[in-house]
């Protein structure tokens, strides 16, 4: 199935003029205007609708399949927190819009920097950031500013683990630091003797996630808070794999300085084709002064904007207004329906079904990359072995896993380990769904056995198949153009 | 259990496949002093009923006052099939389309958006959005310096007529680059800047000028002698715009009066009026678009257009060799998800009104602004800051505190502006209104009436 361009459907002097309102010719001198109109359709209604919507079933989503992409937290985004946030109230009020009629939304957003707080076990917390990448930004920039107001000029290396999200290092640099990268050990840990070399005067702190993105705990992370913090340097969590441990650790107990939280992985928000995101940040004492604004405060029962000159030390602010406060409402909404026990058993379900399709799919034969280890919320599975003897790899897998209707999970991510899949069910599948995945594996294992070019053609039954990602990049198409 | 659909059963099972005695067995790596004891701060669950009246409370607390601040968010009319399409699940829970055949929904979309803004802003290429406005022009900043080789300065000339917060933000995301801003002085009489300002830095190593359109008090600057002296002094030119009010202006890729000049190198704004509620400041999504010289230096997601394996045309993520999943430290940007729901909304807002349909609801916003303005400068103490040719918002100085009008006016239901006098003391008194097609001459009226008990 596919969908014309929506420029074909257009027609010269076609449109929806329902949507028009009613004005006058517009005041503009001759100098400004406009002589020739943009080129855009020109369609009725029921097209317009009839296009978007067709695009739309054109798409793998958690509404529609198993989507078990690692590290990225697919969960069922609750309807409710769509429909919540989006009352009329919330959706007609600006955000310059005075305090006095605010009060109920600043209540939300007070609680819900609260709530952050209580399950990151840190001291302050800032819900500007608008996505992960923004929250990391937030987080080194602080760590620069806390060492710049010591007067610790020198301090500008990042220490960053081989397994990193690419964001860590290229937060990093946007924020004028050098990497230093160090590697991991066979079983997954941090490599402890290399973290001592690479420490030093001119560390600023450390890039840590906690399970890493390898899928395991890190057991000495105290032992590594301590060293970071002799050494001068501060720790950064990466929220990104906050899902695994909710409710059960706190980073700020592990010794992190400051966390970012993506909000649309833990708490439920959702991903939208790609953000939005929200990337709240979280600090602990050392922090607090420079986190950016603004912030919502309390007075007695009155809430109000804390901004530049009540944080004089802020890193400054990093949106227009106040970050993607529509996310902030349903990540909101989420954590009161969820509630205490509830926020408990997400990190237990997520680690159940991740340990027990890690042990399903070791037991049908495929090898676990850190075989031994407890699986956190995620785990990763290795095809080096099917690569080499039949040619099949882990994109192969991946492209079949669509014709069986499941979403492929994350591929060649994280890069240490060759031909991987990095898997994360989430705590809001069921066992038959979980169960319907490893058939779908073995499978593809036996076909790949049998017949492994049918493997390498896949996938057959979607919009399109296989891509030439190499005609893209070369052959640039951006952009349609009228023929 | 909200959301877990596991049965006693299924967890007996699944613990008997794993081969562990209980789910917390599965926590054994984690050292137990680690361990959270108590999660006290956090409230019991409510039903979803129970949260739906808690929610219709505090949102009934702030009530739905009758809006005139743009200031950057503007309050349009948003047509009901906009909203209807975008929370469709395939588009409201699919992630980033990094498994292209299962997201072509999502890419031609977005490849149907580039071509549009790219039309709109009279430029060649655009990514597929960045987080805000603001954080886009701190993006463009960043860009210019990659792609101006010649210019070894980073110095960004930035007018005071922009959007400070704009500013403010560009000066945060950029505080580790080195990058070095200079303030262009607007006039006193007609609130825009103009060629004199900028005569102060002829000859000087300058990367990019940067100008908004309208700008930041709804006047029209001289974006046209501003292009010819970019062009002419080796700078790059920054366009910061309303993308509605390119429905009637001319659009930054035509800017400058020498037949040379290719007018704006980047162009940048918010989307937030095609589509997106105020909802309080986000999520909206920046824009960003550029001539295909310099699209190697562009942040964010691109789409192209492709072929399958069968021939069949497809859509994917491409230039990726930009961006910090491959290149990582050596990336144009950190930046990874981008705002890919409100584009969504946006993109179908655009082929609802088509250009057409803009243009009324630009002319619209303009008369009623017009009318608003005519209308509250007949009160006492209310006049009018500059008289220049503007878009959809203005300048009014009053004869008193503004904070003090404003909050009176609220107590009346109205959100009556946006007070300019910290951030532009040398204005006085002033007050930022604006009324688009949503604004009816009664709503004006009844301002205009309170305004007057007010003052």
């Amino acid at each position: 199935m596919q969908e014309p361009l929506i420029f074909t459907h257009s027609r010269t002097g076609r449109s929806a003029t329902g949507q028009y309102p009613h004005a006058a010719a517009a005041d503009v001198p001759e100098k400004f205007r406009r002589k020739r109109r943009a080129e855009l359709p020109e369609v009725s209604e029921l097209q317009a609708v009839r296009h978007f919507t067709r695009l739309s079933q054109l798409n793998f989503s958690i509404d529609t399949h198993f989507y078990p992409l690692g590290s990225c937290t697919m969960k069922y985004n609750p309807r409710a927190c769509n429909a919540f946030a989006m009352l009329p109230e919330f959706l007609d009020r600006h955000p310059l819009a005075p305090e006095s009629v605010s009060q109920g939304f600043l209540a939300c957003m007070f609680e819900l920097q609260e709530m952050l707080k209580e399950v990151t076990g840190m001291k302050g917390v800032s819900l500007t950031p608008m996505a992960g990448a923004q929250g990391e930004f937030a987080g080194v920039a602080m760590i620069r500013a806390y060492h710049k107001a010591r007067g610790d000029h020198d301090r500008t290396e990042i220490i960053v683990p081989d397994a990193a999200h690419g964001t860590n290092p290229a937060t990093a640099t946007m924020c004028g630091c050098t990497v230093v990268e160090i590697p991991s050990l066979p079983n997954g840990d941090t490599d402890v003797e290399a973290l001592k070399q690479a420490l030093g005067p001119r560390t600023a702190g450390i890039m840590l996630t906690n399970p890493s993105t390898l899928g395991v705990f890190e057991r000495r992370i105290q032992e590594i808070a301590k060293l970071v913090h002799e050494a001068g340097g501060l720790l950064y969590y990466d929220g990104a794999n906050l899902n695994a441990i909710l409710g059960k650790v706190r980073p700020g107990t592990m010794g992190f300085d400051v966390i970012h939280m993506n909000l649309h992985k833990t708490f439920s928000t959702p991903h939208g084709g790609g953000g939005p995101g929200s990337g709240a940040v979280g600090v602990g004492e050392r922090l607090l002064p420079f986190l950016p604004v603004p912030i919502v405060g309390r007075e007695g029962d009155r809430y109000r904007w804390l901004d530049a000159r009540d944080v004089p030390q802020t890193i400054g602010r990093l949106s227009a207004f106040m970050g993607n406060a529509g996310v902030l409402l349903r990540a909101y909404v989420y954590m009161r329906m969820l509630g205490r026990a509830g926020m408990q058993r997400v990190a237990e379900y997520a680690a159940l079904n991740a340990n027990y399709m890690l042990a399903r799919l070791q037991q049908a034969g495929f090898d676990a990359a850190y075989p031994g280890r407890r699986a956190s919320h995620e785990f990763i599975i290795t095809l080096k072995r099917q690569a080499k003897q039949l040619g099949v790899n882990a994109m192969d897998f991946a492209k079949r896993l669509l014709d069986h209707g499941f979403h492929a999970p994350t591929t060649y991510f994280p890069l240490l380990v060759p031909e991987c899949l990095l898997i994360e069910p989430t705590e809001t599948e069921a066992k038959e769904e979980l169960d319907g995945f490893i058939e779908a594996m073995v499978a593809i294992q036996r076909e790949a056995e049998q017949d492994p070019a049918k493997v390498k053609g896949a996938p057959y039954t979607l919009p399109v198949r296989r891509l030439d990602d190499v005609r893209a990049a070369k052959q640039l198409d951006l952009t349609y153009q009228r023929g | 259990m909200p959301f877990i659909p596991h049965t006693d059963n299924d967890v007996r099972e699944m613990l008997a496949a794993i081969g562990a005695p209980s789910i917390d067995a599965l926590f054994e790596e984690i050292p137990a002093a680690l361990r959270i004891k108590s999660l006290a701060g956090i409230p019991e669950a409510l039903t979803e009923m129970e949260t739906g009246r808690l929610m219709q409370q505090r949102a009934g607390r702030d009530g739905r006052p009758l809006n005139f601040i743009g200031a950057g968010a503007y309050e349009h009319h948003i047509p009901a099939a906009v909203w209807a399409i975008v929370t469709r699940g395939e588009f409201y829970s699919a992630y980033t389309p990094y498994q292209a055949e299962a997201s072509q929904g999502t890419l031609q979309l977005l490849y149907e958006y580039q071509t549009m803004m790219a039309s709109l802003t009279g430029m060649q290429v655009s990514n597929a959005s960045l987080y805000d406005g603001a954080s886009a022009l701190a993006e463009a900043c960043l860009m210019a310096v990659r792609a101006h080789r010649k210019s070894k300065s980073a110095r960004i000339l930035v007018p005071a007529s922009l959007n400070p917060t704009y500013v403010d933000v560009a000066r945060a995301i950029t505080e580790g680059q080195n990058l070095k801003f200079d303030v262009l002085p607007y006039e006193a009489t007609s609130g825009t800047f103009g060629t004199t300002a900028l005569d102060a830095f002829r000859g000087q190593d300058i990367t990019a000028v940067v100008v908004q359109q309208p700008n930041f008090f709804g006047l029209l600057e001289d974006v046209d002698a501003i292009a010819d002296w970019a062009a002419a002094n080796n700078a790059l030119l920054i366009a910061v715009v309303n993308p509605l009010s390119l429905a009637l202006l001319k659009p930054p890729g035509e800017w400058g009066t020498q037949a040379t000049n290719k007018g704006a190198d980047i162009v940048v704004g918010d989307g937030q009026p095609f589509g997106v509620p105020l909802s309080s400041g986000g999520p909206y999504f920046g824009f960003m678009t550029t001539r295909m010289e310099h699209v190697r230096q562009m942040p964010g997601r691109i789409i192209g257009r492709t072929v399958d394996l069968d021939g069949k045309p497809g859509f994917t993520l491409t230039l990726q060799a930009r961006e910090q999943h491959i290149r990582r430290s050596k990336a144009t940007s950190n930046i990874c998800t981008n705002q890919g729901l409100l584009v969504t909304a946006a993109t179908i807002y655009m082929s609802l009104l088509g250009s057409a349909g803009l243009e009324k609801v630009a002319a619209a916003s303009q008369t009623q602004t017009s009318a608003l303005v005519a209308a509250l400068t007949r009160i006492k103490g209310v006049k009018l800051a500059f008289a220049g040719p503007r878009f959809h918002e203005a300048v009014l100085q009053l004869d008193r505190k503004v904070s003090d009008v404003l909050e009176a006016l609220a107590k009346r239901g109205i959100v009556g502006g946006y007070d300019l006098s910290r951030q532009y003391p040398d204005l006085g008194n002033a007050l930022l209104v604006c009324a688009t097609e949503t604004r009816t001459d009664e709503d004006v009226a009844q301002y205009a009436a309170a305004l007057s008990e007010v003052m």
